[in-house]
């Protein structure tokens, strides 16, 4: 299942570095973020809750770049 | 400017006054100190929260700990206005990015500016204006001249000029009558019109568009992700050499050569090495410059679906077309009826009668050019024949209309025509009755497009088609090309392109051109597969890599220059961005460079990579 989801980030490197710790969640099969869309495009392992895993998402883009957020 | 925007350049503003203040105050010591204190804390304070905070979360190596870092370090050295000015830099350089960044955003959805805001529904007599998403399949919109036509439809009543430029960055408008289907995203501009809308408007042409644009670039190219491992490695690496540089010689001095250490010195040198170590320029001016380069060839009516099909289309050597509505019209007219047996009147009549039901645009030229009323109840037993033709009896007799294979396949002897174009050959209970020579007008501008990739540096340019021998070769060399495969069944060309993909070597790309009605598996197969004429095509839009709004050839030469200016633009960048970096980083390990040019290597280099990376928009005159 692959879901898009709208982001908030100031800078280029810390999008990137959302996207390695949105990939490295568990439940994530891919993670793919694109700045200039301000964009989060996640596709989750099979029976998963989205849900649940955004929350873990979240957690871990806050842990490497505080001045982040993910609506969903 | 938004509000953040607003707060940084006042926060900017007010540190520089203060700064240049306390330059000119006679004083010293330990209230000199205090006093510069005060700008860097205004300009600085949410950087050091933000270092503290990154520290917590072992998050050590980001540009927030490095400013932190390179500041306070200055400013223990009684270097204050560097520390200050550094922070202060480093801030403007973030505005303008953020303010870049914001510009360039909303540049580029305004050229997609297609999204219709409403649609106005006629419902048991009463006119009401409702969300195009909440329009069901088969309802009647009304369409006043001025607004977009917001969902696919066909017009029931009235007729008017549309103006489609939004979607084919083509201003010609078209014409618009009663039965006529009409795509969302046009203008409407001189009449009213009611429509019946046939999809829904999550399935309309405006929705596939804009989704694919939207997701563009989300499909990341080689040199974007090679840029982002390289910042992974690039900024830890660049802070142990900063380590190593203030401990090592000190050291070094000190037990091996019996010298002083001059720690202060090395210190500084260290630190200028802190502020180069940014990624920042880097980071986001290669993304930007494929952002804009998707959106610049989307006003073009050139939309790509990704930053790599972008990468791919620079680096094409090999463009292979169809030859049917790629090239030519695809509008077949008939020329001729030779060698028949029966009077021509009953020729194209038996011919048009059998060929009834086929979508066929040769079906389609024989029912025009027999222009009468045909009558359903003269033909049975239709059977078609993919690649060959139709047999059906038509007044109770066995006819067969086709090309020569089919002639082959049931063993009629037929008489090839001397002439180009396609040849339907027509038999009726077994016997030979003639052949009617149709054929097709290549587009004007065909012959341009065809001399235009010639010289851009395209190494090999092939003709696929389905078509007869003499009618390739008629096309290919009015067209000047030399490669031509004809009589080719659907697989025959994805086989074909194949083999021209291993013969083409690991390097270049090979293009299919194609009008994506039957071309859908060697779009997919090719390297890049571009669709034309997509405007109303689901099938081509969903296929192709790249999709060519109208069918105008001359976009294809457009898109692959589009595309190379793009990536010219990202390497001068890398290159740029590095290579600056990299003698700084020089320099400054050997004392030459000092913190205010490290700080133009971190902040200018942005600047001018972000500004560079903003041409990439700009394709009009390409």
């Amino acid at each position: 299942m692959k879901k898009t989801y709208k982001i908030e980030v100031d800078c280029a490197n810390c999008a990137n570095k959302m996207e390695e710790a949105a990939g490295n969640t568990p439940g994530v099969k891919t993670a793919s973020v694109n700045f200039m869309a301000l964009k989060m495009t996640v596709e989750f392992l099979e029976g998963v809750t989205p849900g649940n895993v955004m929350q873990e998402v979240l957690k871990n883009c806050k842990r490497v770049e505080d001045d982040c957020e993910i609506f969903f | 400017m938004n509000k953040k925007q607003k707060k940084a350049l006042a926060r900017i503003l007010l540190a520089a006054t203060v700064m240049a203040a306390l330059s000119f105050l006679p004083v010293s010591g330990a209230i000199r100190l205090a006093l510069f204190l005060v700008p860097y804390w205004i300009i600085g304070y949410d950087i050091l929260k933000k270092a503290g905070k990154g520290i917590l979360n072992r998050q050590v190596f980001d540009e927030n700990f490095l400013m932190a870092v390179a500041t306070i370090g200055a400013i223990l050295l009684g270097e204050y206005t560097e520390g200050v000015a550094v922070m202060l830099f480093y801030q403007i350089g973030e505005l303008f990015q953020s303010y870049a960044i914001g510009k360039s955003r909303k540049n580029i959805s305004e050229l997609m500016d297609i999204r219709p805001d409403y649609a106005v529904v006629e419902q048991n007599g009463s006119v009401k204006q409702v969300n195009p998403d909440e329009v069901e399949t088969g309802s009647i919109l009304i369409v006043s001249p001025g607004e977009k036509i917001p969902i696919d439809g066909v017009v029931i009543e009235g007729s008017s000029t549309l103006n489609t430029s939004a979607l084919t960055g083509e201003s010609l408008p078209r014409e618009a009558a009663e039965g006529d289907e009409v795509i969302s995203g046009c203008i409407n501009m001189t009449g009213v019109l009611r429509i019946r809308t046939t999809k829904e408007f999550g399935e309309s042409t405006v929705s596939k568009i804009l989704d694919l644009v939207e997701n563009a670039s989300s499909r990341k190219s080689r040199s974007e992700n090679f840029i982002s491992r390289f910042a992974r490695v690039y900024t830890p690496a660049v802070c142990y050499s900063a380590l190593a540089l203030a401990i090592l010689p000190p050291l070094a001095s000190l037990c091996f050569f019996n010298i002083p250490p001059q720690w202060g010195m090395w210190v500084y040198r260290a630190l200028t090495f802190l502020v180069i170590s940014c990624p920042c320029a880097l980071v986001i001016s290669i993304p930007l410059s494929f952002f804009a380069g998707i959106g610049g060839a989307g006003k073009a009516g050139v939309l790509v679906k990704g930053s790599n099909y972008l990468e791919a289309l620079a680096s094409v050597k090999y463009v292979v077309f169809d030859k049917t509505g790629t090239m030519t019209q695809g509008v077949f007219e008939v020329n001729g009826i030779h060698h028949n047996k029966i009077p021509e009147e009953e020729l194209l009549r038996t011919a048009a009668l059998a060929e009834m039901y086929s979508a066929h645009p040769i079906s389609k030229s024989l029912k025009k050019a027999y222009g009468k009323e045909l009558d359903k109840s003269r033909v049975s037993d239709v059977e078609e024949i993919g690649g060959n033709g139709v047999t059906a009896k038509v007044d109770g007799k066995a006819a067969a209309i086709g090309n020569g294979r089919l002639m082959e396949r049931l063993g009629i002897a037929y008489q090839d025509c001397s002439q180009a174009g396609t040849v339907v050959h027509i038999a009726v209970e077994g016997s030979y009755m003639g052949h009617i020579l149709i054929s097709d007008r290549l587009k004007p501008n065909a012959k341009e497009a065809i001399a235009q990739l010639k010289k851009s540096g395209i190494e090999n340019l092939v003709m696929l088609t389905g078509d007869s021998r003499t009618a390739a070769a008629y096309t290919a060399d009015e067209l000047g090309i030399r490669n031509v495969y004809s009589e080719l069944l659907p697989a025959d060309k994805v086989a074909k392109t194949e083999e021209l993909l291993l013969q083409k070597g690991e390097k270049g790309k090979l293009a299919f051109v194609g009008d994506g009605i039957n071309d859908a598996p060697v779009l997919s197969r090719a390297d890049i597969g571009i669709a034309m004429g997509a405007l109303g095509s689901d099938a081509a839009i969903e296929a192709a890599d790249v999709v060519l709004m109208d069918d105008d050839p001359l976009k294809i030469p457009k898109a692959i220059r589009i595309a190379k200016k793009c990536i010219r633009i990202v390497y001068e960048n890398i290159y740029f961005a590095i290579g600056i970096k990299l003698l700084c980083l020089l320099l400054g390990a050997f004392g030459i460079a000092n913190m205010w040019l490290a700080i133009f290597a971190d902040v200018g280099v942005m600047v001018i990579a972000v500004l560079n990376a903003i041409r990439a928009l700009f394709v009009k005159n390409l």
